[in-house]
């Protein structure tokens, strides 16, 4: 018994380095608590944020969470903003939380947004009319697999963020068959796996997002959204379906933040206003992590003293 | 002699019964395909689905808010938040009180290396060390300490309430009994059921984690100590009762310290328990690997991901080996007047590793932390690697043949079969096999459980998880068995195979996702694949265990019968070692059912694709149906083949 409390005891010392050589801290106000999720460029822009925060004198800490949960969080002030709202893939939950109170719309970014039908360059070698929808659908049969048959196969995203895919496929006619992916990781899997043999393959995709670096590729042409695309049947080109236009491709990009926030932090809250990031600095930031390697932590650090005449006017 | 004609009387009953109702469900089947079958007979009308997941989210609210659940899980959230804060610090450097972390690394793994030298010598040690200057050098150094901030408060906190727990049940019969069906529930949830009320009730982020890992690691240790305490002598507890001890001496000297060693596995059980969900506490704020798991996941850089598991595959072989080397090692007993410095040798060698390491990080910063650029990280490399290999000719058309065969001719096939089934039809086959198997009682359960099923409106996302379930279990089986046989025969490729089935069950399952979509793509094959990886771990390892533990008196009576080496196998091994390979077919199934959840990452349309959807939300009712729909099929293959091994155990004189 006594070997085994000493090893315990050695165990939770180990813990406990000597103070003599700690640094101390003497700042107590409360941290402002930063979401990130799983996709580089949000971690890097939560971290460049965060640190022109710390420029303030601000404490900031982050926290990993769920992309659409996090939306309850800033409602209830766990968390103090979001900084990634993208339009077709939040901002169903975002109006959602909106409704329900505790949350507010802190602008967007100059960033936009577009998220829709892609396919990596060597496929257009197969089917050379692309990008326009009709030109795909006739090289549907390039994109078969042993399950679908004849028909071509279109990798959209997990059923959960709700891209219509089959919807569309319907309204226009296509000979396609949806097949839901579980996850991002799964998307990309299937994009390795074309890659090592240019197989053709259509997926669902969006920017900005490290894979443009990855592999370049291009978004598939279909009828223009228009406003009411998916109410009203009546628009676009199949007059009895809904979703028979493209996403809009210029989605909006923007910052929420907690009602409280403001009152809290006035300053950062201020600055969070003034923040704005464009469509190659996002990719800049996404670059610095998925091809350079860095950590978030250090890309941004790299970002902020790359670009100090992007940011130091949004600090008052 | 008449209790027995009664069994068998009994067993001839039963097998009737499970005649009659399989002959039933044919002929109801056979009505389907010829299309005379009622809609109504297929599917239990949506009209007729009781709104299980309203009441449930009733239920809910009224305990979060009008009772004030909410308000008080939030109050003990803070407390919570406070200790996690606290280590936070000394691990990683958190910026809070008391302000004296982040350890250096090398002092770290020096205290690894002392713990692991006293309890097992160079060995553990090598190991204990190694696998945290391994970390550091790899470059998920602070990752890996976040991880380990959370983990040493849940695992203690896991262990004292689950002491706590198992000494109740087992002094008082009430609680045992209203404690056993909680369990096996709990042990048969799957993991999004545990996440979403974690999140709620305490908080996205490390509480949550925390939480989550612990209701999550407890289901053993109570078990175990229960178990334990139970199985004290009767002479250790007089004796304990004639030197006049209080009841509380009786717990605290007598029966604790007789139990110590199941008390100790079910230490072992927590710590691994908590490794397991490193990963998958992630979606719900908790920092460290895991998180950074998903992240790498996301961004497709499979080499960085393989890294990190790695790391826990070795942080778990290094806290299993140390809990069991700890569960073995007796106490040591010093004479009168041993000095001090003698008695605590390891604390204070510890002590002297923390002092001098610490000192050195100050004139040496690479002692303290390792920075970007100056690790070992091979994950571009890994990633090259894989791409080559997946460009090599033959690769790709190899695969897909067996994906076109798998998914073209078996699998879809299969399961388009198992969804024509209809419901009642498929209850009573359900039932017929538990009846056959286990016996009335069971069939009642299964009855029961599959009837609640139909009932929950989830009835064909069941089928198909079910579907997964039983064709990875079953190639599975194809693979494994046979493996196990083949690896019984000597005891070198025993011992190296069981190596290989604790590597398998700790590497973290998200990573099988990436390698079985690259080579099947988004399809059932893949999910199949990812399974039956898992699935085959428990059937290797208990086939190899049964077949070891054949009682060498009968093995020897084969050999001198002139048996040869086939005959013995099959005709006396086997046999006798049937029910433990039932076992680990149970246990198959078990972890089947826990990772054909974790392949809707993949993609599937089963219940786990639902449960993932929940997740996002605040559905909790959902997604407690969800759960249990999928603890409810677990758990009637749990009740049925459990029975059925024990049953042949008694039969065999086994047990």
């Amino acid at each position: 018994m006594k070997t085994m409390t000493t090893a315990l005891t050695a165990g939770v010392l180990a813990l406990a380095p000597l103070s003599a050589f700690a640094d101390s801290h003497a700042d107590s106000s409360d941290p402002i608590v930063i979401p990130i999720h799983n996709w580089s460029s949000q971690i890097v822009m939560s971290n460049v944020v965060g640190q022109i925060l710390e420029t303030q004198g601000a404490i900031v800490e982050y926290v990993t969470t769920d992309s659409q949960a996090v939306y309850e969080s800033v409602r209830l002030g766990d968390v103090a903003m979001e900084l990634e709202v993208w339009e077709g893939a939040f901002g169903a939950s975002f109006r959602a939380a909106m409704e329900k109170g505790g949350i507010v719309d802190v602008g967007d970014h100059n960033a936009v947004t577009r998220e829709d039908w892609w396919y990596p360059m060597w496929t257009k070698d197969a089917c050379p009319g692309l990008p326009s929808w009709e030109a795909l659908n006739d090289c549907a049969a390039l994109f078969a697999t042993p399950e679908t048959g004849d028909k071509g196969r279109y990798l959209d995203g997990p059923v959960d963020w709700l891209k219509h895919g089959q919807e569309r496929v319907e309204s226009l006619d296509m000979d396609f068959v949806v097949v839901n992916a579980g996850s991002a990781a799964a998307l990309w899997a299937e994009l390795g796996a074309a890659e090592a043999e240019k197989k053709p393959i259509v997926v669902f995709n969006w920017t900005p997002n490290f894979a443009e670096a990855v592999w370049p590729g291009e978004f598939v042409e279909f009828p223009t959204w228009e406003d009411g695309c998916d109410t009203d049947p009546s628009v676009g080109p199949n007059p009895d379906a809904l979703f028979d236009c493209g996403n809009p491709a210029t989605g909006y990009l923007k910052k929420a933040a907690w009602d409280g926030m403001e009152d809290k932090w006035p300053a950062a809250f201020a600055t969070l206003e003034a923040v704005s990031f464009t469509n190659p600095q996002i990719a800049e930031m996404a670059k610095l992590v998925d091809i350079d390697e860095l950590e978030p932590k250090e890309a941004a650090e790299v970002w902020l003293e790359a670009n100090p005449g992007v940011w130091e006017t949004w600090v008052k | 002699m008449v209790a027995l004609s009664k069994k068998t009387a009994e067993a001839i009953t039963c097998n009737r019964a499970a005649m009659l109702l399989l002959a039933v469900a044919v002929i109801l089947t056979t009505l389907q395909y010829a299309a005379v079958l009622p809609a109504w007979l297929h599917r239990i009308p949506d009209a007729m689905v009781p709104p299980f997941a309203a009441w449930l989210d009733v239920v809910f609210n009224f305990v979060k808010d009008d009772l004030g659940l909410l308000k008080f899980t939030r109050f003990f959230t803070e407390g919570l938040e406070n200790v996690l804060d606290t280590t936070g610090n000394i691990f990683f450097g958190k910026y809070r009180w008391p302000h004296l972390g982040p350890m250096p690394w090398t002092a770290v793994a020096g205290v690894a290396a002392v713990i692991g030298y006293s309890l097992g010598g160079w060995r553990l040690a090598l190991l204990g060390g190694g696998t945290f200057v391994w970390t550091a050098l790899i470059g998920q150094w602070n990752i890996a300490m976040e991880t380990m901030s959370v983990l040493v408060v849940a695992a203690p906190l896991a262990f004292v309430i689950g002491l706590s727990f198992g000494i109740a049940a087992w002094k008082y019969a009430w609680v045992n009994k209203a404690i056993r069906p909680v369990l096996s529930v709990l042990q048969t949830l799957p993991f999004f059921t545990y996440l979403l009320p974690a999140v709620i009730f305490f908080k996205v982020g490390p509480t949550a984690g925390a939480m989550a890992t612990i209701v999550y690691a407890i289901p053993p240790m109570i078990l175990m100590t229960t178990l334990g305490l139970q199985k004290v002598p009767l002479e250790v507890i007089e004796a304990g009762k004639m030197a006049g001890c209080t009841r509380f001496q009786m717990l605290r000297h007598v029966y604790i310290p007789s139990a110590r060693g199941d008390i100790l596995v079910g230490v072992n059980q927590v710590i691994m328990l908590c490794l397991a969900m490193v990963v998958l506490t992630a979606f719900i704020g908790m920092p460290g690997l895991g998180a950074k798991l998903l992240a790498m996941m996301g961004s497709f850089k499979l080499g960085r991901s393989l890294e990190i598991g790695i790391t826990i595959v070795l942080l778990a072989v290094t806290l299993d080996r140390m809990s069991k080397a700890w569960a073995v090692k007796q106490p040591v007993h010093f004479d009168k007047g041993t000095s001090w410095f003698c008695r605590h040798k390891t604390l204070v060698s510890a002590l002297c590793v923390i002092v001098g390491f610490t000192l050195l990080s100050k004139v040496v910063p690479i002692a303290g932390t390792i920075e970007r650029g100056q690790d070992f990280s091979q994950g571009k490399e890994l990633d090259n690697f894989i791409k080559w290999l997946l460009a090599v000719d033959g690769v790709q058309s190899v695969t897909y043949g067996i994906r076109y065969v798998l998914n073209v001719w078996v699998l879809n096939p299969f399961r388009d079969f198992m969804l024509s089934i209809p419901t009642p039809a498929m209850i009573m086959m359900v039932v017929a096999f538990a009846v056959w198997l286990g016996g009335r009682r069971q069939g009642i359960i299964a009855a029961i459980f599959f009837g609640l099923i139909a009932l929950s409106g989830w009835w064909d996302r069941s089928i198909i998880t079910l579907y997964s379930v039983l064709a990875a279990v079953s190639i599975a089986m194809l693979l494994g068995i046979p493996l196990g046989i083949w690896a019984s025969q000597s005891d070198k490729w025993s011992r190296r195979i069981l190596i290989a089935c604790d590597t398998a069950q700790t590497f973290p399952s998200f990573i099988y996702l990436i390698p079985a979509i690259m080579l099947f793509g988004i399809t059932a094959t893949a999910v199949v694949g990812s399974i039956l990886i898992f699935a085959m771990v428990p059937l290797t390892r208990y086939t190899i265990e049964g077949l070891r533990t054949v009682p060498p008196e009968m093995t020897e009576a084969a050999d001198m019968a002139g048996a040869t080496r086939m005959q013995k196998l099959v005709n006396v091994q086997l046999p006798l070692a049937l029910p433990t390979m039932a076992v680990g077919f149970n246990q198959a199934i078990m972890f089947a059912f826990f990772m054909v959840i974790i392949a809707a990452f993949i993609g599937t349309q089963d219940l786990g694709q639902e449960l993932q959807r929940t997740l996002a939300g605040t559905d909790l009712g959902k997604n407690f149906v969800l759960g249990i729909c999928v603890s409810l099929m677990a758990l009637t293959f749990d009740v049925v083949i459990m029975k059925w091994a024990t049953d042949k155990k008694h039969a065999l004189g086994l047990a």
